[in-house]
């Protein structure tokens, strides 16, 4: 029997899984986006499964909502990419340091 | 009658305020009519005041006539005392200012400052009337400050001369030294009395001098004795005392009749003439008399000597004024405070005329001020050499003439009293009645008798003042011979100044010098047999004729024998010298002190640069923090977010 608890480790492994993404990657903005957007997706888990248990279909109308503004932000994430790019015709993220103090 | 004695003091004020603020509307002539004006109304109601009083034996007038503030008990207010005391001072006051204000009109007759000239010495003539008619120490204060205010005005009348520059900030900076102990004097008495008024704090003389009061730790004052001695070094400012007598010879850089009225009328008879006022404070307090006594008597000595190698004209003058200020403060510190007034009135007409006689041959020589440039100039101007005669025959005591009732009488009385002290001021007066006679007759013959020694382009115009000049000459000669004798008698000893003047039995040495008075012509025949006086002024005499006439090479090769004591005269005991390097050089040392120290290092330094510093030593290990990376961000981010959420969690 799959329980509501195993949807919230799925979720949060999906969470950690891309905050260490974020950490850890050093290379690719892209990639930097892809962890953004696994996050916004461990959210959306939890938002279905207390839907479900709740019975409350308020959650995945919220879910619906998310994914919406998921993609517009992706599609502008990828959009600042390639004029960044452009201009510093690099992906690197190491190289991104100019609001350095 | 108390709006007369409002006419008195504004009369004055409101020609100052027209002549000063519309001077170029009502022009040169405009200007002097209207001073001349408020100061002959002024005089006139003065002879009314004075006739009201002595004359008709009026009540004294003891009234406010404003209030303008009440804080607290205390009540600061406008008010006048009219007693005899306050109508010869107001008589004699006006009368000088008259003189002064037509012989400006000559005087100043080229000076581009004209209307302002006289719109000042109108404003002098309201300042010393306010300062006299008051009824309370804030009065007095406030006239008190305007005369010096006024009188620094005028000393720097010339502002484009550096030296008067100099000078008239001198005079500021020492009488605010005197006004200090002034001030303290004031505060102890209002912080005893709780009263501002003259009065109270007379009614309390007693108590006062009962209290006392912790100067330094572990000495106990009397109240009543350092308010006194306070008041006193106010007056040591004002009526130049020794040691603040410093600023009374520069004084002279201003115009001449500037001069006359300072050392005449006004202000420096402002000291004489409040230690008077106060005498019901002073008698009760014998300490403070013997201070005023042996800074009288210093300061008449000392001072005197001085003017003998002056070559100034006016400085000569000058310091003969300061001499015989010592004489008046003599006198009252022995008690004889009638006596002291008496003499600040006969001064007031002969040392008025001796400057504006000097200021004439000021006028006739083109403004050659060095004596050594005169000589022989009686056939000349002949009126300005009899009225200086008059004035010089006054100052030195000729049997006759008014100086000579007041010096002697001053000389009997101090030989009379027997405050500490007193026998050294004995001494110091009777030495410098010879001393007077001397430099006043130098001055006489250097500059009116002898070989002339005028440059030539000055002789070619040399001629007797005109009228606006020498009227007011002649106006106070007849009072500096005949007012002595006149008045001698009333003034001293026939209770002129009735209750205004307190001296308690024991100090009444005037009323012993009285006991053989009968009559002026006997007290004339009484001093060739009683006192040394005369016959010390007739060597003075004596020895100036061989000195400057007989023999005048004689002068230069005594200074020349005596050449240390000749040159601390002409370094006027170093007083100058002191006051410039040790007092001024210690202020600038310690004002440098202070600046590098605690301007620039602790303030500047320190907190204004330093927390500056602070900042920014602080922001560059800050900004370590911001890498500009992403990922330190977000990891910072992330790591608060848990420790957010975890310390909810444990406390919950």
């Amino acid at each position: 029997m799959v329980t509501v608890a195993h949807y919230l480790v799925l979720a949060a492994v999906l969470f950690s899984v891309s905050v260490a993404g974020i950490f850890i990657n050093r290379r690719n903005v892209i990639v930097l986006l892809m962890c953004i957007e696994l996050m916004l997706l461990a959210v959306n888990f939890n938002f279905i499964a207390f839907s479900r248990l709740l019975g409350d279909t308020l959650g995945q109308v919220f879910v619906f909502f998310i994914l919406t503004v998921a993609a517009a932000e992706a599609a502008i994430g990828l959009a600042i990419l390639v004029v960044l790019f452009r201009n510093t015709r690099s992906i690197n993220v190491d190289d991104m340091d100019t609001l350095k103090g | 009658m108390e709006s007369i004695y409002l006419g008195i003091v504004i009369a004055p004020l409101a020609a100052a305020i027209v002549a000063g603020l519309f001077g170029s509307r009502i022009g040169r002539a405009g200007a002097h009519s209207v001073t001349i004006a408020g100061v002959a109304i002024s005089f006139v109601l003065s002879l009314v005041v004075l006739k009201d009083v002595v004359i008709d034996g009026a009540a004294v007038f003891n009234g406010t006539v404003y209030t303008w503030a009440a804080v607290g008990d205390i009540r600061m207010e406008i008010g006048f005392l009219v007693d005899h005391l306050t109508a010869l001072m107001i008589t004699v006051v006006t009368f000088v200012s008259l003189a002064v204000h037509v012989y400006t009109i000559g005087y100043m007759a080229d000076d581009p400052g004209y209307q302002r000239f006289f719109s000042y010495i109108s404003l002098f003539t309201f300042a010393m009337l306010m300062l006299v008619m008051s009824n309370n120490f804030l009065q007095l204060f406030f006239g008190w400050e305007a005369v010096g205010v006024v009188s620094y005005l005028l000393i720097g009348f010339w502002f484009k001369r550096p030296t008067a520059i100099f000078a008239n900030l001198k005079a500021f900076l020492v009488n605010r030294v005197g006004d200090f102990g002034f001030l303290l004097g004031i505060a102890a008495i209002v912080l005893h009395t709780g009263s501002l008024d003259y009065a109270t704090a007379f009614a309390g003389a007693q108590l006062l001098d009962a209290e006392s009061i912790e100067v330094l730790s572990g000495t106990q004052w009397s109240v009543l004795t350092l308010a006194c001695i306070c008041l006193f070094i106010g007056a040591m400012g004002k009526s130049a005392q020794v040691p603040l007598h410093v600023w009374l010879p520069d004084s002279m850089e201003g115009p001449t009749p500037i001069s006359a009225l300072i050392h005449a009328a006004t202000m420096v008879t402002a000291g004489i003439f409040m230690v008077a006022r106060m005498s019901p404070l002073f008698e009760y307090s014998e300490i403070a008399l013997s201070v005023v006594l042996i800074v009288g008597a210093t300061t008449a000595i000392l001072t005197g000597l001085l003017g003998i190698v002056q070559n100034d004209i006016k400085r000569v003058v000058a310091y003969s004024t300061l001499s015989q200020l010592g004489y008046m403060t003599v006198a009252l510190g022995a008690s004889a405070y009638a006596a002291g007034i008496f003499h600040l009135m006969t001064h007031a007409f002969f040392k008025a005329l001796l400057f504006l006689a000097a200021g004439s041959v000021i006028i006739g020589l083109h403004h050659e001020q060095d004596m050594r440039r005169m000589g022989g100039l009686r056939r000349h101007m002949p009126i300005t050499y009899w009225t200086a005669l008059i004035g010089t025959l006054a100052l030195v005591g000729f049997p006759g003439f008014s100086g000579f009732f007041s010096k002697d009488a001053l000389i009997e009385a101090v030989h009379a009293s027997t405050a500490f002290g007193a026998g050294f001021a004995y001494w110091c007066v009777l030495l410098g009645v010879f001393v007077t006679a001397l430099y006043s007759f130098r001055l006489l013959f250097l500059v009116f008798h002898g070989e002339e020694r005028i440059d030539a382009d000055a002789k070619a115009h040399l001629h007797e003042s005109p009228a606006v000049v020498w009227v007011p000459l002649v106006a106070l000669a007849i009072p500096s011979v005949l007012i002595g004798w006149y008045t001698i008698e009333p003034l001293l000893f026939g209770g002129f100044f009735t209750d205004s003047l307190v001296v308690l039995a024991e100090h009444d040495v005037l009323h012993e010098v009285g006991e053989e008075f009968e009559g002026p012509a006997a007290f004339v025949l009484h001093a060739f047999s009683a006192s040394p006086a005369i016959y010390l002024a007739l060597a003075g005499a004596v020895v100036a004729w061989v000195l400057y006439l007989l023999r005048p090479e004689l002068p230069g090769r005594i200074a020349q024998r005596f050449a240390p004591v000749h040159r601390l005269l002409v370094n006027k005991y170093y007083f100058d010298w002191f006051n410039e390097n040790v007092l001024a050089g210690a202020t600038r040392g310690l004002g440098r002190l202070l600046w590098g120290v605690g301007d620039r290092a602790v303030i500047d330094g320190a907190l204004v640069n330093g927390s500056a510093r602070g900042v920014a030593i602080l922001a560059l290990i800050v900004r370590r923090v911001q890498s500009g990376y992403l990922y330190h961000y977000a990891f910072a981010m992330v790591i608060g977010l848990a420790a957010l959420i975890g310390w909810l969690v444990i406390r919950s």
